[in-house]
């Protein structure tokens, strides 16, 4: 088994992720690319955990994801409020902590 | 080494010192007396204000405590003085080369004085430096418990008589607790068992009387009067400060393990037995003698007496008259062992003492001629009458000035206090201007003014005639009619005494008549004053009439003899620390020529006043205070005897004028250089440096680094801010990207650098 295939597979989630935070202005899009995120991460932790055969990154990858689910549960009600408040859910509009 | 031999092989010898440890309750515990008012007065300084009649109950409360503890002290005395058969205490001396001196101290016959009397000792140590201690304690004995009646007794009166006198005063608290601070230290003063303490409450006394004489320190003249009394008797102090030091030494010779001794006792019963040498004596006396002149009021620095009449009536009573002015007369009694052996009184040649003495009897009553303030006639007077008791020591009649002392302070006090009462109705001290025909208006004070005068120029059977003729037998210079064997014969003494007897009889019935009679010549409406004033008057007044009795001439035929020389048993000690005096023997002659003295000065002054300027006052229609054509208008002697007199023989003037500017400005001059040349000069450089040092610092640091430093700061957080917030949109996305590029750019750093 091959360690870097896992790797690249994670870096070209990883990317996909970056890209959609960086460019998506739909908020309900930006929460799924940070998905992607983690998941690449997740990735990487599990494939490190198996090739070096040491539990801790399998157990690590467990709290990404229930710490992610917790994230999307807090993201989502955000995206909702944002929702009632200004009938839509684009980013782009959201600037009201201009400096 | 050689002193240690000396020391052992030399025989020790003792002295009797007449003291002892034992007696009554109230003899061993004196010391509660000079407490109990210095307690009042740290009272009245604290809370005296808070109280409802501003401390003065306070005061009175300490001072009739103390009265009738010192009355009970004086009855235990007297009880002592004839039942007491305690054991007597000597002192251990060295007696070595002064051997010779030996019979002088056995001081065995008390014959002609009866039994002796052991004086009540108590002390206690104060403080101990270099391996001597300084004891503090009490003497009491006669004079000490006679001093403690009259200072309590007059203080008391003068206490009760502020009440009114001094009713509303802004200081009246302060004056009531000054009044405490100085019957304290004056009550110290009399039962002081050595001399440091002596001369510790003696300056509290002086301080005392600079507090009160100047109480009214608004007006420039009492304060510079304050001043005057206390620079005065600065220049008597140095001289007991001296000589207490040289009692100090010379005592500390005689005495085994100790090089000196304050002890009045010691110092005296040494003294006294001629254990001392005469020119050591001599020298402490002299210095002595310059702090009686100057607290007593002698001449030539008797000035300050007259001016410390500013201060308030009740305390020209208190202190220039009964108690603060005596002490130096009671000084002189209480170390009279050193006067009487360093001054030789006990032979008949005439002694500095008996002359100053003498001389200021007489100064002070012609000065008490040309006063106008019938305050300062007073205060002359009691020049006069000091004189009187410093001559009477002086010439060896001990009991007699004490007695003397004591019948003063009552009918002196009792005067004062008229004055005071006088003025209190009138509002001046003015007897020509503002006083006259007060008789009608004023009786209580009248009558008690009229005792006191009689009182005070001796007729018979008033109590200054005792005393007064005490002091004129004990000068034993009426050898050519029956004789009075006194300590020698001192004719030119008795001619003083006499002749001041007929002035003191004159100058008091024209302050009598300037005073009460004729028309009154002030302004408003005179009236009596009220209780609080004349019931002590009254008290006085009476004393002055009936305290002669205590004393009446030994071989006095009327009287049982039981009766007669009470106050000289009780008062004078007998005992190791007081030399041997001879006592003169009364003479009826001498008592009948001296009332015939004192009724021709009344004669002579009534004819002047009461018959000739009444006249003139009738013919010119106004009440008038002399005769328009009088001696001094047609004699050119007369004249200038008066001018001499106003200008109070020209004493300030030389004080002030001469003395005081010879030295002074000689002195002046020089600080004014130093300071102008040497100190400003120093001072301006340090300042005009400091200026410059001041400016450059300014312009350059502060002004261009400093400032500079903190505006850049200012500008640059302000700029980083202004460039910092455009990064600030607030889009989510943009931040996500600064995120991720800030991410990318440190794991780029990790790779390069791992």
């Amino acid at each position: 088994m091959l360690l870097n295939q896992f790797l690249i597979l994670s870096a070209v989630l990883f990317s996909i992720g970056v890209y959609g935070v960086l460019t998506r202005r739909n908020g309900v899009m930006v929460l799924m690319s940070i998905e992607l995120i983690l998941n690449s991460v997740n990735i990487n932790l599990v494939a490190f955990a198996a090739f070096r055969e040491a539990i801790p990154g399998e157990v690590f990858a467990l709290f990404v994801i229930a710490v992610a689910a917790a994230e999307v549960g807090v993201g989502l009600a955000m995206v909702l409020l944002l929702y009632r408040n200004r009938r839509n859910i684009d980013l782009a509009g959201i600037d009201s902590m201009k400096g | 080494m050689i002193d240690l031999l000396a020391a052992t092989t030399s025989s020790v010898t003792s002295i009797p010192l007449g003291i002892t440890k034992e007696g009554n309750w109230f003899l061993q515990n004196a010391w509660l007396i000079p407490l109990i008012p210095a307690l009042s007065f740290v009272g009245i300084l604290f809370f005296g204000k808070r109280l409802p009649r501003g401390g003065s109950e306070l005061g009175i409360a300490a001072l009739l405590i103390v009265f009738l503890l010192s009355i009970c002290t004086g009855f235990a005395w007297m009880d002592h003085r004839d039942n007491f058969h305690g054991e007597e205490i000597s002192q251990t001396l060295i007696s070595s080369e002064h051997g010779e001196h030996g019979e002088h101290g056995e001081h065995g016959e008390h014959g002609e004085h009866g039994e002796p009397s052991l004086a009540v000792v108590n002390t206690a140590t104060w403080f101990i430096t270099g391996g001597v201690e300084f004891s503090v304690g009490t003497l009491v004995d006669g004079p000490a418990v006679m001093m403690l009646f009259v200072v309590t007794l007059v203080s008391l009166l003068v206490h009760i008589y502020s009440t009114d006198y001094v009713a509303g005063d802004r200081r009246f608290t302060h004056f009531f607790a000054f009044l405490s601070l100085f019957s304290s230290s004056m009550l110290l003063l009399v039962i002081s068992e050595n001399t440091l303490q002596l001369l510790v409450s003696w300056e509290l006394v002086g301080l005392c009387s600079f507090a009160l004489i100047g109480h009214w320190w608004e007006e420039k003249d009492n304060s510079n009067a304050a001043l005057k009394a206390f620079l005065t008797n600065r220049v008597g102090d140095m001289g007991l400060l001296i000589g207490v030091t040289i009692l100090f030494f010379a005592s500390g010779e005689m005495i085994p393990d100790s090089f000196g001794s304050f002890s009045i006792v010691t110092t005296n019963a040494l003294a006294s037995s001629g254990l001392l040498s005469h020119s050591t004596l001599l020298i402490a006396a002299c210095c002595l003698m310059a702090a009686v002149m100057s607290k007593s009021g002698q001449f030539f620095l008797h000035t300050w007496l007259p001016d410390a009449m500013a201060g308030p009536t009740p305390v020209s009573a208190l202190i220039h008259a009964a108690t603060m002015v005596v002490a130096g007369v009671f000084m002189i009694a209480r170390l009279y062992g050193v006067f009487f052996e360093g001054f030789s009184i006990g032979g008949s040649s005439i002694n500095l003492m008996a002359l100053i003495g003498g001389f200021t009897t007489l100064v002070g009553a012609c000065l008490a001629f040309v006063q106008r303030d019938i305050k300062k006639v007073l205060a002359y007077s009691t020049i006069s009458q000091l004189g009187y008791m410093v001559m009477a020591l002086g010439v060896g009649a001990w009991t007699a000035a004490m007695f003397h002392l004591f019948t003063h302070a009552f009918f002196k006090a009792c005067l004062f206090l008229g004055s005071g009462s006088v003025a209190h109705s009138v509002h001046s001290f003015d007897m020509k201007s503002d006083m006259g025909g007060l008789r009608k208006v004023m009786p209580q004070t009248f009558r008690t003014f009229i005792i006191g005068s009689i009182a005070l120029a001796g007729l018979p059977p008033f109590a200054g005639f005792w005393s007064k003729d005490e002091i004129l037998a004990g000068t034993g210079g009426w050898g050519i009619l029956g004789g009075t064997n006194g300590n020698g014969s001192y004719t030119f003494m008795l001619i003083m005494g006499m002749i001041t007897a007929a002035l003191t009889a004159a100058y008091m019935t024209r302050c009598v008549y300037l005073t009460f009679f004729g028309e009154f010549r002030g302004h408003g409406h005179p009236h009596e004053s009220g209780p609080r004033i004349t019931i002590p008057l009254w008290i006085l007044a009476v004393l002055a009439i009936f305290a002669g009795f205590l004393n009446l001439p030994k071989g006095f035929q009327l009287v049982p003899k039981s009766l007669q020389e009470r106050f000289g048993h009780y008062v004078e000690p007998v005992a190791g620390y007081f030399p041997e005096i001879a006592h003169a023997t009364p003479s009826w002659s001498l008592a009948i020529v001296s009332t015939i003295v004192v009724i021709a000065g009344i004669s002579l002054a009534w004819n002047y006043y009461f018959v000739k300027v009444e006249k003139a006052s009738k013919e010119s229609g106004k009440s008038l205070t002399e005769l328009p054509d009088g001696l001094t208008t047609r004699l050119t002697l007369a004249r200038m005897g008066h001018t001499l007199l106003v200008n109070k023989y020209y004493l300030d003037h030389l004080y002030t004028g001469i003395i005081t500017r010879a030295v002074k400005e000689p002195i002046a001059e020089l600080a004014y250089r130093s300071n102008q040349e040497i100190l400003d000069r120093t001072v301006d450089t340090f300042g005009r440096t400091a200026v410059k040092i001041g400016q450059l610092n300014y312009e350059k640091i502060d002004q261009n680094l400093v400032d500079g430093f903190v505006n850049a700061s200012g500008r640059i957080s302000s700029d980083s801010g202004e460039e910092l917030r455009k990064i600030q949109s607030g889009k989510v996305q943009s931040y996500a990207a600064i995120l991720f590029a800030a991410a990318t750019i440190l794991a780029g750093l990790l790779i390069v650098i791992v």
